[in-house]
Order: C-alpha cells, then structure tokens, then sequence
C-alpha cells in the first residue's frame, strides 16, 4: 500500500486526514481512488505534481508505485 | 560503493562553438531577420491602468496610405487551452487578452491594436488614428488597495482557488491561496526562548534582458504560418500561437533566433500571434520588435510583494516553530509564483513545526513572468533576514546557527518528501572555511550571509546526434541556448563517443527539426536535455559497436568500448581496434548513415542550495552603497563547462544585486509606470561590482549519469538578504523594503542618527 501524503492546504476537504494508505500500482489508479474518496478534491489533485520517493514529476503520468511507496502531492512549480 | 567515473571531457572548458558569432556581431537575434516583402508591426497600447473598452474605431488607421492591416481582439478566436508550464498552467485566454485586450485594460501599456504597414513610421502613425473609447476605473495598484473590502475587482468572475480564508467565497482579487503546515505551532513558540517578526515588502523588478522581444512571422492563405522569434521556448510559442491565432498546431512552425537573455522572461507570447494575425490579413510577413518601453510596460515582471515572517528559536540555536504569510503581485492575471515562493521559504532549515500561507493577487500591472526561481528570492529575503536577526539576538555565528538547523539528506522538506542528497551543509562548511568570511572589514563595511533554494526541473526533452563520415558529429536539441548550453552538450557527446568537443557541432532546431523539447527555463536544460544528449550519444555508440561487429564478424556483445574505440573480442583475428573515425569512414559499406536519438521525461532534479557572502560599503552622507567584495557557493552536482558554471553563479549573483540596491518598478497614482528605461531603472554594470568569485560544491545528483543538478536560477536567490544582511551589518539598520536605494538609506540613517540624538 502506498502512502500517500496530502498538502495540508487541502485536509478542509478531507475532514482532516493528513496521510492515507492506498493500494495502487500506478499514479492514475492512486490519483482516482483520492478522488473517489474525496470529491471535493478530485479536480485539484489532476493538477498537482506527484513526489514518489522523493523524485518530484511535475507531470506524473503512469508513473510505477512500488507497494511501499511515500507518495506527495504537491503543487506544480513554474522555473525561470 | 561504486568508483566515481573519471571524466576526460566533463570538467573541462572549452570556448563555446557559438562564442565568435556572438562577440563579433554575426550572430542572428530576433530583431535581425529580413524577409522579402516584410511589414512592420506597431502596437497601440492603453493610456490607462484600469478601463473598460466601450469601442474601437480603426477606419481612418486602414485608410492611411501604406497601411495593409489592423488588428483587435475581436479579430482573434477566444480559446480555453492551457498549457501545462508549472505553478499556474499557462491559461491561454488570459495569455490571449494580455495579448490583444478584448473588452478591458488592465494595465498601462496593455495593448488595445496593432497596425501592420510597408514602414515603422506608417504604422506608427496609423496606430495614433485608431479611436479606443474608454471607461477609465479605478486602478488597484498594490497588494494592500487589492485586498480591501471596497477594492475594485479586475476580474468579476474570479474566486479564491485552494485554501480560502473564511468568508472568502464571493469576486476577489485574490486569486489563490496555499497552505503548508506540520506539528503545533503556537505551543512550539511557546516553546521558544527568542522570536524574531518581521514584514518585509519587494517592488515589481525585471528580468532585464538586453534583447527586446522581437519576431518575424507569415501566414499564407494555406493557414500555414512560420514565426522566427527570440524565445525560451520554441515549442510553447508553436503551441499558443496555434492555440491564439486559431491555427492547427501542425502548420505552425516556430524557428528559435539567437536569444539575448530571457530568465524565465521570454516563455510567454507577446507579438508572436499578432503577428501572425496580420500576417494573415495582409498576405505578407510582419516583424515586429518591442521598444524598451514596451518591454518594462507590457512584458512581465517579477511580483511585488509584502511577506511576513516570524520565527522561534531555543537558547542554543534550535528553531522550534515559524510562521510565514506570503503575498504576491500577479499583475493583470492570475499566476503569481507565490506557491513555489511558500515551498522555499524554509527549504534550508528542520523546523519541527510551521505554517505557511501563500496568496495569489491580482492588481493593474503587468502580468507577472517567470524570473530565475520564481518567487523563491522574495521569499528568502524575508526568512534570510529574520535568521541574522535571531543570530544577532542570540549572539551566535550566522554560519553556525544555519548549520545547526541546516537540512541534509533523509531530511523532510517543508514540500513533504525527504531529501536525497543535498549540498547545503557543504556549502555552508566552505563558506565558513573561506578566506572571504573571516577577512577583516574596513570602516563603514558589513558583512551578510544568506543561503537560498531552488528545485531545478525535469520534464521533456530529446535530443538527436548525427554522426559524419568524417567521425565528426552534430547534436540538435529543441533547447535555445541561453548559458552555454551548446558547450555543455557537446562536452557530453564528446565523452560519451570519444571524440574532441571541437569536432562536435551542437545546434538548435526549430520545431519541425527537433524533437518535442520543454523550454530553457527552470535549469534542466543541462540536467534533462542533457540526459537526453547523453542517451543519444549512446545510441550512435551502440550502433558504432555494432558496425564493428559487423566487420570483424562477431557478436555485437562480445564488442567492448575504450576510450572512444571499439574493442575486438581477444583472438579475433585480423581485428585491431576501430575508432569513431574509423568506423563512421565505413558507415556507407556496413548499413548507411548513424543516428542516434532518445527522448525522455524527467523528474525534477535534486534540489539545490547556494550561500552568499556580501561585504557591503555604506557612506552615511549619501545613502549610497557599495558591493566591495562577493562570493559565491553553491552545490551544481557537476559542472560539465566550469566556466559556464561560474558564469551562472556570477549573472545570477548580479541580478540578485540589482533587486537588493537598486531596482523598481515606480508607478504614480494613476497605475503609470514612471521610470520605463534602464535610464531610470537602474541595473548593475559590471563597473559597478566587483569580480564575483565563486565556489563550485559538487555533490552529485543520482539521478544524473554525471551527477547534474542545474545551475542557473539558485545563484539569484541569497543576494537579496544576503545585502540587507550586509547592509544591517554596516548600518545597525534592519531594512525591510526593497530597493536599498540611496535615498531610502539614506533617511533611515538620518532618522536613525535623529533618535540617537534626541535619546
């Protein structure tokens, strides 16, 4: 199961909940069950980057969880 | 444990392939195209910070003698694509309206037309005939007016995104706002022995590039368009201006001049579309090139902002909890880079308990473009400030309390993940170490030291290497090269095939000749196309093996690779070593041409840090200061050109120097600019600064065959508190407004040496 940390800006959806454990292969599968767990967030989550492990994809797309997974969201970052 | 690669290539500096070109003026820039039958573009552009356009009148503009088109937005299609680019996608209808207003003004300079015509002067003066009728509203030229209850709303129908404050729900300027937060903060101040509160406030700056933006477009009645034009980013030019001009994307083609400076700059669109747009109308190719007026009005700047800042600390150097409030100027549109600026802020320290707001503001300015680690320099002069103030209270090193708090691998940053290797607690050791820190001061100096963050991007890249027959190679990236970038690639091709980089040709293509690339920007060139160029380089190796295989008949497996030379199984006979020369002379008997090519998405780099030392000279006469001494240290992972490297670090540094001392955008009450011209806005010179020594720290990235890390936009975060550091130092004076400008200082210590003598 990875676990899977949301930014704290989005717990007033989630009633709270910091960190949630999902079983997921792949980032889509994760990204959906979030959203099924959590409506209110489903549109936001589409437009996050997916820290896995450390490694920050700013679009995450298929991307492989491993069972142990530390997945983040965080917002996406512009550079200069 | 593996053995570190030895480089034979990497590391070294040679003259960059483009470097006659540029220094003898044969290079090609956007403004320097001519083509058969061009037209000049003019843009009419609003006398007014905040209105409503009621109408436009262009008929006696398309009456002049010599014109050939005129353009508004209602010539354009509205669009509702995006373009996934980072912290706010770039939203195209806002980039469209920025573009061309359509039914508001929402700054000064905020273009209303554009007229196209056989000379400069025509246009001109066509333009000037154009009749715009308009309801003149109230501008909000601040964060502060932006955010009253009774302030002029820019958009009506925009609403707070992400984490609204309460009661937060009806029409806004503030257009998002993020949280981070982790632990309890106000029983971890409870906690704390010293607390430091401060607010700090930035103007607008920008990025200052010497080239304006400038393009060339046509657009046949086939709807098939070329745009030549000094960009960041071939392919997002390619994809807005189908997006804008309402052309299919695979008939546009977008050839990338020469570019003289961009910093995060030259991503967006600006003319390229209106361009195009009368291009279409007129059935010839347009150019068009900003004045420099142009680009401070109408071009993006950086936010201004207002940012506050408090922290805790124990009695021995531990801080316990921290607050940060973050405001950012969007200017006319959304996508401030106050996210990334929240991300930042405390990316250097283990603070076990914070939290972080982060605003989004839009305001009757420019909209704001990315610029060397968007928003991470604001955001470090406020942290970087508040830590020498709780050094100086606890009487404490400034290095040693930032080392006791600095982060280092396996730590969490504020983000979430933890980090992987990481070079703070190195740079700030070598900074400690250095001659620099300890040297003694002459009167009226001070000394700062500030340390500053930036995650260095990934994202899509590919990259193809051509070989000859002659062994010879080319290397053709999507990438403009803006930092030496060239030089870099054709260091990588040359240690990966074998081959002198002076017989590598690195190149650009235009988006018909590349393979999709993400802009130059976010200091991945080096690290993700880089990658790419290396896989590439690979690919041609993999091939030249399997020539020799070919040749000498054995297995494509059993062919070893040394020193640029394909290596016969032992007692193959009649087989001796092959080179790349070799093997490319016999390329036309054992298969044809080799190409090699790779493409690539990448995660973001790992992160890095830098920290600067600012010795800073004050006279109290006058306000006026004086960087004597500077030095640089930061972590690139590998250095592929030091010289380039260095050349970053040092660029950056004086950026970062101009945003400290000098730098504004001034605007009156009206929303009107005051000083659009680098007469006014006053940048450094490189006879205002001294050498700008630098220190490489190298602690490779993993997830790089060499260990990149990027380098380009880390060296502009330190210098704005590592000066007012300096400057406290100098002065006893805490400055919590940019710019240090003469007179700003100088009244401070005035009104300071006022207090002394009435106490």
């Amino acid at each position: 199961m990875a676990t899977v940390h949301l930014p704290s800006g989005l717990t007033q959806y989630t009633g709270g909940v910091e960190t949630i454990d999902i079983d997921a292969a792949r980032v889509p599968e994760l990204i959906a069950a979030l959203g099924h767990r959590f409506p209110q967030i489903a549109e936001q989550l589409g437009e996050m980057a997916v820290a896995i492990d450390g490694e920050i994809y700013q679009d995450p797309g298929y991307q492989l969880l491993r069972a142990d997974s530390d997945v983040h969201l965080v917002p996406r970052i512009a550079g200069g | 444990m593996t053995t570190p690669r030895e480089f034979k290539y990497v590391g070294t500096r040679p003259i960059r392939h483009d470097g006659v070109d540029k220094v003898t003026g044969r290079a090609s820039y956007g403004a320097d195209v001519v083509w058969p039958g061009m037209l000049h573009g003019f843009v009419l552009r609003s006398p007014h910070a905040h209105a409503r356009i009621v109408s436009i009148d262009t008929r006696a503009a398309e009456a002049t003698p010599g014109v050939k088109a005129v353009l508004t937005g209602k010539d354009l299609p509205e669009t509702t694509a995006t373009i996934a680019l980072g912290e706010a996608a770039i939203d195209l209808r806002d980039v469209g309206d920025n573009m061309l207003a359509r039914t508001k003004v929402l700054y000064h300079g905020h273009a209303v037309a554009a007229v196209a015509a056989t000379t400069i002067d025509i246009a001109r003066e066509a333009a000037e005939k154009i009749q715009v009728v308009y309801e003149v509203l109230e501008p909000v030229t601040g964060i502060d007016r932006a955010i009253a209850a009774d302030a002029p709303i820019l958009h009506p129908a925009l609403r707070t995104k992400g984490a609204a404050s309460p009661g937060a729900a009806g029409p806004t300027n503030i257009a998002s706002r993020l949280e981070f937060k982790r632990g309890d903060v106000d029983a971890a101040f409870a906690e704390a022995d010293v607390v430091v509160e401060r607010e700090f406030r930035t103007p607008m700056v920008h990025q200052g590039y010497i080239e304006p933006h400038a393009c060339i477009a046509r657009c046949g009645e086939d709807g098939r368009a070329v745009v030549w034009c000094t960009t960041q980013g071939p392919f997002v030019v390619r994809d807005a201006c189908a997006a804008i001009a309402g052309l299919d994307p695979a008939h546009v083609k977008v050839i990338p001049s020469e570019i003289g400076g961009g910093f995060g700059g030259k991503i967006v669109v600006y003319l390229e579309p209106m361009a195009i747009a009368l291009s279409r109308k007129a059935q010839r190719p347009v150019k068009m090139v900003m004045g420099r007026d142009e680009v401070f009005r109408a071009t993006g700047p950086t936010s201004g902002s207002r940012v506050r800042v408090k922290l805790g600390a124990k009695r021995d150097g531990t801080l316990v909890a921290a607050t940060a409030s973050l405001w950012y100027e969007a200017g006319a549109y959304r996508g401030s880079p106050v996210g990334a600026g929240a991300m930042c802020a405390l990316a250097a320290y283990k603070i076990p308990s914070f939290f972080i707001e982060a605003h989004d503001v839009v305001v009757n300015k420019p909209k704001v473009a990315a610029y060397r680690a968007p928003g991470s320099p604001i955001a470090a002069f406020a942290v970087e400030s508040v830590v020498d103030e709780i050094a100086r209270e606890l009487k404490m090193d400034p290095i040693e309390l930032r080392l006791k708090n600095a982060n280092a691998e396996g730590d969490k940053a504020p983000y979430g993940p933890k980090y992987g290797p990481i070079g703070l607690k190195q740079i700030l050791e070598a900074a400690r170490n250095h001659p620099h820190w300890t040297s003694p001061l002459a009167a009226n100096q001070g000394r700062g030291i500030a340390v500053g963050f930036w995650f260095n991007a990934g994202m899509n890249s590919s990259a193809t290497v051509i070989l000859d027959t002659d062994g010879s190679a080319a290397v053709v990236t999507g990438n403009p090269d803006i930092g030496g970038t060239r030089a870099a690639q054709a260091i990588m091709v040359a240690e990966e095939l074998g081959i002198p980089v002076e017989r590598v040709r690195p190149g650009v293509g235009d988006t018909d000749g590349s393979g999709y690339t993400d802009l130059t920007g976010g200091s991945r060139v080096c690290y993700a196309t880089g990658m790419a160029v290396i896989r590439a380089a690979e690919d041609v190796r993999d091939q030249l093996k399997a020539r020799a295989a070919q040749i000498w008949n054995v297995a494509v497996d059993a062919v070893g690779w040394e020193n640029g030379r394909a290596i016969p199984p032992a007692g193959t006979e009649k087989a001796e070593a092959m080179t790349v020369a070799g093997l490319a002379a016999k390329m036309a008997h054992t298969g044809g041409p080799i190409v090699g090519r790779a493409s690539l998405y990448a995660p973001m780099a790992g992160p890095a840090f830098g920290a600067h030392i600012c010795d800073l000279e004050v006279d109290s006469e006058t306000g006026q200061s004086k960087v004597v001494r500077y030095t640089v240290f930061q972590d690139v992972g590998r250095a592929v050109h030091p010289g380039y490297v260095e050349g970053q670090m040092q660029g950056g540094a004086a950026q970062g120097i101009g945003w400290a001392l000098n730098e504004e955008y001034i605007y009156d009450a009206d929303g009107v600019m005051e000083n659009a011209g680098f007469l006014d806005y006053r940048m450094p010179v490189a006879s205002d600064l001294p050498m700008i020594d630098t220190v490489i720290i190298e602690v490779p990235n993993p997830l790089h065959p060499y260990g990149v890390r990027g380098v380009g936009e880390v060296p502009i975060v330190p210098p704005l508190a590592a000066v007012a550091n300096a400057m406290r130092d100098a002065t006893g004076i805490r400055f919590t407004e940019l710019p240090l400008s003469p007179p700003r200082v100088l009244e401070a210590i005035e009104a300071a040496s006022a207090v002394s003598v009435g106490a």
